[in-house]
C-alpha cells in the first residue's frame, strides 16, 4: 500500500526508468490524453460522438437535398451510396452507441456511489479505440472512397467481385475496431455495476438508468461476437479469396443476413435501452414522483433484452424463409411489443398526478415517449408479415426506425444532455434556448420522417439515389427535405446554447439544482476526480430524495427538517483519495489498431506486422504497469507535498481499482 | 396550453397525412391501391391493424397531452401540495400488460393464416422464371406452349396467376451463376416483394384484376443503379396476351443486303453487341437482355427509358453515363454507327 496523494496534486514519478516515462500530470492537454478518469473519458466520448453527429447530420442533409425533388444532381449515384452508407454507420456506431457510452461512463460510477469504473485504463482504451476506429473509417473519404454497401453490408454486393475498391475494406476493418471498443466498454461497465455499488445499493435500489445500461451492456457482450465473426469471414473473402459467402462456389449469402441481424436486432435495443433509462430518470425528477412501477420497468427491460434475440429474421421477411419460419418470427416480434408497451404506460403513470415542471430536459423526455410510441406502433405493423412484404425496404421502414432511433434515442440523449449538463459543467444550459431547440427539433423531426410513412406506402424504395417524376412522391419528399433543415437549425440553436453557457460567468449551480433523486446529485458539480469524499451508504431507492423528503399520512412528499446538509455543494479542502495513475499504453494500443488495418488493406505487410508487434508490446506493457504509479525512490519523499492529515476518514483512502 | 396544442397539431398532421395517402393521385406504386388478390389480401390485413394502432396512438398521445395540461406546475400561483409518492399499481400494470397482449394475439390470429394463404402455390398458373441482373430483369416463360424470353416488361393475362420462380441457382454454359447480387422483385399494386438471392430459389405469385401497366422496381440495394432497376407488369386480356406470345415466338427480323437496316445489322454482329446480347437465330450473348423483339417493348435499360429512336441513340452514345454502373460499356460508336444500329434495332419488333 502506497501513500495516499492529495487530490489535485501531482503523483510522484514512476520508479521504473522505462523508455517511455509514465505520464504524471492530470493537467492540460496531456492530462486529457492520458487520463483514466471515467468522467473525463465520458466527456471525450460525448464530444467525439457529437462531432460525428454533425458529420452524420451533414450526410443526411446531402441525402435529403438529393431526394428533395425528382432527378436531382446534388450527388452522383456513387457519392450517394457512400453518403447513405456512412450516414447509417456513423449514426449507429459513431453517434448513438458512443453517446450512450458517454452517459454510462460518466454516470454509472457516480450513480452507484463508486469512485471510478472497475478498469480505468481499459476504459481509456475503449474510448481511444472508438475514436481511432471512427477516424479510420472517415479516412476512407480521402483515400479513394467511403464504404458504399449500406450499413448492413449485404453479400454478395460487398464481396470483391461487386465492390472491388477499398471502400468496403474500410467498413470491415473499421467496424471490427469499433467492436473492440464497445466490447471492452461492455465488460468494464458490467463488472463496475455488479461489483462496485456502494454499501446498501442492492440491485433493486439501482437507478433505472444503471439497470438499462447493464442490460444494454450484456446485449453488447453477446451481440458483438456475432458481427465480429461475420466481419471476419467477410474479411477473409475479400482479403484472402475465401468463399464463405460466395454463391458462385456454393455458399449461401443468407448466412450473412442471419449473422448480421442476430447482431443487428439486439443492437436496436442496445441503442434504445440507455435512452429509455435516461427518460426514466428525468421524468420522475420533474414530476416530483417516483418512477411508476420501477420493478416492472426493470423486468420489462430485461424481458426486451432476452426477447431481442428471437426476432432477428423480421428483417428478412422477403428473403423466402418459408411460411413456418416467418410466422414464428412474426409472432415473436408482436410479443416483444408487450414489454415495450408496458414501458410507455408506466411513463404515463409517472406523469399521472405529478406536479410537472416543464423544463427542457422534461420536454425532451416527453418528446421521447410521444415519438417512440409512433415508432413502436409502426413496428407492430412490420410484425404483420404480409404487410411487411409491402413495407420492407421502403421509406416506411426508414420512417419507422427514425421514430425509434431519432424520436427515441436522440430525443432521450438530448434529455440527458440538458438534465446532466449542470452536473458535468457546474453551469445550467439556457432553458429558453433549450425549448427553442426542442420545438424546432420536434417539428423538424415530424416534417422529415412523418411523410416518409406515406412515401413508403406509396412505393418509394430505400437506398435509391434518384426517382422519376410522376410517382406521386415529389411533394412529401420536398416536405421531408424542409424538415431535415429544420432539424439542422435546431442543432445550431443547441450549439449556440452550449457556447453561450460555456463562456458565461454564471455562478456554480451547486450539487443539486433540480431537486433530484439519485446519488450523483449529492456531490459537487462538477464532481471531484474521486467523486465521493466518503463512500455513501444507501438505504433506499432514490437515495437522495429520501434523505430530503419524508411522506405524510396521504403519501405526499414533505421536506425533512434537517440541521445538516444532505449534499456537498463544494469540493472539500482536504480529502486524500488514492486514484489510479494516468497511462500512455491504452492510447498506444488503440491507435495501433488502424495501423494494422491500413497495412492489411494496402497489403503493406511490414506495416501490419510492425503495428501488430507494437500492439502486443503495448498490451504487455500495460499489463505489467501497476494501476497506480509507485513513488520514485530517487525523488525522495519530500516531494510528496505537505504532510497528510492522518485524521482523515479511512474511507477516503479506499482504492477504486486494484488492477485492470 | 400552446405547447400541447402544437404537439397535437403535429400529431394530427401526421395522422391526416397518412390518411391522405389513400387519395394521392398518380401514385402508380401505391401499396394502398391494390389491384390483385395478393395485394388486396395484404391491404385487408394492414388497414385494420393501422386503425388499431391509430386508436392506441390517440389514447397514448391524448393521455400525454391531458397530463401535461392538467398536472403542469403553475409556478407561484400553484397551490397544490407535493404529489402523492405513488410507486405503482399492480392491477393497472397487469392490465396494460394483458390488454396489449390480447390485442396482439388477435392480430396474430389474422396474420398467420394469411401468411400460409399467400404462400400457397396457385393452380394452373403461367410459370415465369425471373432472374435479376445488375440492373435489369430477365423473364423466362418456361411453360412449353409459351417458351419466351424477355426483359423488364412482364406480360401477363388478367385474371390468371403468374407463378414466379426467382431462380438464383441457374448457371450459364460456362458454369458461372446467372445471378449476381441480391435483388428484390416488387410490383406494389399486385403483391409484396420477394428477394432474388444468388444460390437460392424463391417463389411468388402475381395476378392482376384489370388490364393496365403496373409499375415496380428493385427494392434490395444492388449497387450503383439500384434506383434505375425498374420494371413493368403489363396485364392484358387473354387474347392480347396470346397475341403477344405469338409475336414473341416469331424469329427475329434478319435484314438482307439492301435493307436500310442491313448496315446496322452488320455493325451489331461485328462491333461486339452480339457478344453480350442474344437475338434468336444468330447471336447467343448471355450478359445483356435478349433483344430478339426489343423494339416491341415500351422501355429499355431496366425500364428506365421509354423506347424511342432518340432515347436509343442517347443510350448507345454512352450507356454508363446514362445509367451508372451499367455493365454495357461505352463502345465509342460514331454518330453514324449509332443511327445505323438504331435503324436495325427498330426492326426487332
Amino acid at each position: 500500500m502506497t501513500e495516499p496523494i492529495a487530490y489535485g496534486q501531482t503523483p510522484p514519478l514512476t520508479a521504473r526508468r522505462s523508455l517511455l516515462r509514465r505520464p504524471t500530470s492530470t493537467a492540460g492537454l496531456w492530462g486529457w490524453i492520458t487520463t483514466v478518469d471515467h468522467k473525463r473519458i465520458g466527456i471525450m466520448y460525448g464530444v467525439s460522438a457529437f462531432v460525428f453527429f454533425l458529420l452524420g447530420g451533414i450526410e443526411a442533409l446531402l441525402l435529403r437535398l438529393q431526394l428533395g425533388g425528382p432527378n436531382q444532381h446534388v450527388l452522383s449515384a456513387s457519392a450517394y451510396n457512400q453518403v447513405f452508407t456512412m450516414h447509417g454507420t456513423t449514426m449507429i456506431f459513431l453517434v448513438i452507441m458512443p453517446m450512450a457510452a458517454a452517459f454510462a461512463n460518466y454516470l454509472v460510477p457516480i450513480m452507484i456511489g463508486a469512485r471510478d469504473v472497475a478498469f480505468p485504463r481499459l476504459n481509456a482504451f475503449g474510448f481511444w479505440t472508438f475514436l481511432a476506429g471512427g477516424l479510420f473509417m472517415y479516412s476512407s473519404f480521402l483515400l479513394g472512397g467511403a464504404p458504399n454497401g449500406g450499413w448492413f453490408g449485404y453479400v454478395p454486393q460487398t464481396l470483391k467481385a461487386y465492390s472491388p475498391g477499398h471502400n468496403i475494406d474500410f467498413w470491415v476493418f473499421g467496424l471490427q475496431i469499433l467492436g473492440i471498443a464497445s466490447l471492452t466498454g461492455a465488460i468494464n461497465l458490467i463488472v463496475t455495476i455488479i461489483n462496485m455499488r456502494a454499501p446498501g445499493m442492492s440491485f433493486m435500489r439501482m437507478p433505472i438508468f444503471v439497470w438499462m445500461s447493464l442490460v444494454a451492456q450484456f446485449l453488447l457482450l453477446f451481440a458483438l461476437p456475432v458481427i465480429t465473426v461475420a466481419l471476419f469471414l467477410l474479411m477473409f473473402d475479400r482479403q484472402f479469396g475465401g468463399h464463405f459467402f460466395d454463391a458462385q462456389a456454393g455458399a449461401d449469402p443468407l448466412l450473412w443476413q442471419h449473422l448480421f441481424w442476430i447482431f443487428g436486432h439486439p443492437e436496436v435495443y442496445i441503442l434504445i435501452l440507455p435512452a429509455m433509462g435516461i427518460v426514466s430518470e428525468v421524468l420522475p425528477v420533474y414530476a416530483r414522483k417516483p418512477l411508476f412501477g420501477y420493478a416492472v420497468k426493470v423486468f420489462s427491460g430485461i424481458a426486451i433484452g432476452f426477447m431481442g434475440w428471437g426476432v432477428w429474421a423480421h428483417h428478412m421477411f422477403a428473403t423466402g424463409l418459408g411460411p413456418v419460419a416467418i410466422s414464428a418470427f412474426g409472432l415473436s416480434t408482436m410479443f416483444i411489443a408487450v414489454p415495450t408497451g408496458v414501458k410507455i404506460f408506466n411513463w404515463l403513470g409517472t406523469l399521472w398526478g405529478g406536479k410537472l415542471r416543464i423544463t427542457t430536459p422534461f420536454l425532451f423526455a416527453v418528446g421521447f415517449v410521444a415519438m417512440f410510441t409512433i415508432g413502436g406502433l409502426s413496428g407492430v405493423t412490420h410484425a404483420v408479415v404480409p404487410a411487411d412484404t409491402q413495407q420492407t425496404d421502403t421509406y416506411y421502414i426508414v420512417a419507422h426506425f427514425h421514430y425509434v432511433m431519432f424520436g427515441g434515442s436522440i430525443f432521450g440523449l438530448f434529455a440527458g444532455v440538458y438534465y446532466w449538463a449542470p452536473k458535468v459543467t457546474g453551469k445550467m444550459l439556457s432553458d429558453f434556448l433549450g425549448k427553442i431547440h426542442f420545438w424546432l427539433m420536434l417539428v423538424g423531426f415530424n416534417l422529415t420522417f412523418g411523410p416518409m410513412h406515406i412515401l413508403g406506402l406509396q412505393g418509394q424504395p430505400r437506398r435509391i439515389y434518384t426517382y422519376p417524376a410522376g410517382r406521386g412522391w415529389e411533394f412529401w419528399n420536398l416536405v421531408s427535405t424542409i424538415g431535415a433543415f429544420t432539424i439542422a437549425a435546431s442543432i445550431v440553436v443547441f450549439i449556440v446554447n452550449v457556447i453561450r453557457t460555456k463562456i458565461s460567468d454564471q455562478p456554480n449551480v451547486g450539487a443539486d439544482p433540480w431537486d433530484a433523486r439519485t446519488l450523483e446529485w449529492t456531490i459537487p458539480s462538477p464532481p471531484p476526480e474521486y467523486n465521493f469524499a466518503e463512500e455513501p451508504l444507501v438505504t433506499a431507492r432514490d437515495e437522495l430524495w429520501h434523505r430530503k423528503y419524508d411522506e405524510d399520512g396521504d403519501g405526499r412528499a414533505i421536506r425533512r427538517e434537517l440541521d445538516y446538509p444532505v449534499v456537498m455543494d463544494e469540493v472539500p479542502d482536504e480529502v486524500h483519495v488514492h486514484m489510479p495513475s494516468p497511462s500512455y499504453w491504452p492510447l498506444v494500443a488503440s491507435f495501433t489498431l488502424p495501423a494494422v488495418a491500413y497495412g492489411m488493406i494496402y497489403r503493406a505487410w511490414p506495416v501490419a506486422i510492425a503495428a501488430g508487434v507494437v500492439e502486443i508490446t503495448a498490451l504487455y506493457s500495460w499489463a505489467l504497469e501497476p494501476s497506480t504509479a509507485p513513488p520514485d525512490p530517487d525523488e525522495g519523499t519530500e516531494d510528496h507535498g505537505p504532510e497528510l492529515d492522518s485524521g482523515e476518514p479511512a474511507a477516503a483512502e479506499l482504492e477504486t481499482a486494484d488492477a485492470d | 396550453m400552446g405547447v400541447s396544442r402544437r404537439r397535437g397539431a403535429v400529431a394530427l398532421a401526421v395522422g391526416i397525412g397518412l390518411l391522405m395517402t389513400a387519395c394521392a393521385k398518380h401514385a402508380p406504386q401505391d401499396t394502398l391501391k391494390p389491384n390483385g388478390p395478393a395485394a388486396r389480401t395484404i391491404d385487408h390485413l394492414y388497414v385494420p391493424v393501422f386503425w388499431i394502432a391509430a386508436v392506441i396512438f390517440v389514447l397514448v398521445q391524448g393521455l400525454l397531452l391531458v397530463f401535461l395540461f392538467k398536472y403542469r406546475d403553475r409556478g407561484e400561483r400553484d397551490e397544490r401540495p407535493e404529489p402523492v409518492q405513488l410507486h405503482g399499481n399492480t392491477k393497472l400494470e397487469f392490465g396494460w400488460t394483458v390488454v396489449p397482449a390480447v390485442l396482439l394475439a388477435l392480430v396474430a390470429a389474422a396474420t398467420l393464416p394469411t401468411i400460409f394463404k399467400l404462400a400457397k402455390k396457385p393452380t394452373n398458373p403461367i410459370n415465369v422464371t425471373v432472374v435479376g441482373h445488375q440492373f435489369w430483369w430477365e423473364y423466362r416463360y418456361t411453360d412449353p406452349d409459351i417458351g419466351v424470353v424477355t426483359a423488364n416488361e412482364l406480360h401477363m393475362p388478367v385474371g390468371r396467376d403468374v407463378y414466379i420462380t426467382e431462380d438464383g441457382t441457374l448457371r450459364k454454359p460456362d458454369g458461372t451463376l446467372d445471378a449476381d447480387v441480391i435483388h428484390s422483385f416488387w410490383v406494389p399494386r399486385l403483391n409484396g416483394k420477394t428477394d432474388m438471392i444468388p444460390g437460392r430459389v424463391n417463389h411468388m405469385k402475381l395476378k392482376a384484376d384489370t388490364p393496365g401497366v403496373y409499375l415496380g422496381q428493385c427494392t434490395e440495394f444492388c449497387g450503383l443503379s439500384h434506383a434505375n432497376m425498374r420494371l413493368k407488369a403489363i396485364a392484358e386480356t387473354p387474347a392480347e396476351f396470346d397475341a403477344w406470345v405469338q409475336t414473341m415466338k416469331k424469329p427475329a427480323a434478319t435484314p438482307v443486303d439492301g435493307d436500310p437496316a442491313f448496315a446496322g445489322y452488320q455493325l451489331f454482329t461485328s462491333r461486339g453487341c452480339a457478344g453480350c446480347h442474344t437475338v434468336d437465330g444468330y447471336t447467343e450473348g448471355l450478359v445483356g437482355p435478349n433483344l430478339t423483339h426489343v423494339y416491341s417493348r415500351t422501355s429499355f435499360a431496366g425500364a428506365l427509358f421509354d423506347m424511342s429512336p432518340a432515347n436509343l441513340s442517347k443510350w448507345l452514345r454512352n450507356p454508363p453515363g446514362e445509367k451508372p454502373g451499367s455493365r454495357m460499356p461505352n463502345l465509342n460508336l460514331t454518330p453514324d454507327e449509332i443511327s445505323k444500329l438504331v435503324a436495325y434495332l427498330e426492326t426487332l419488333k
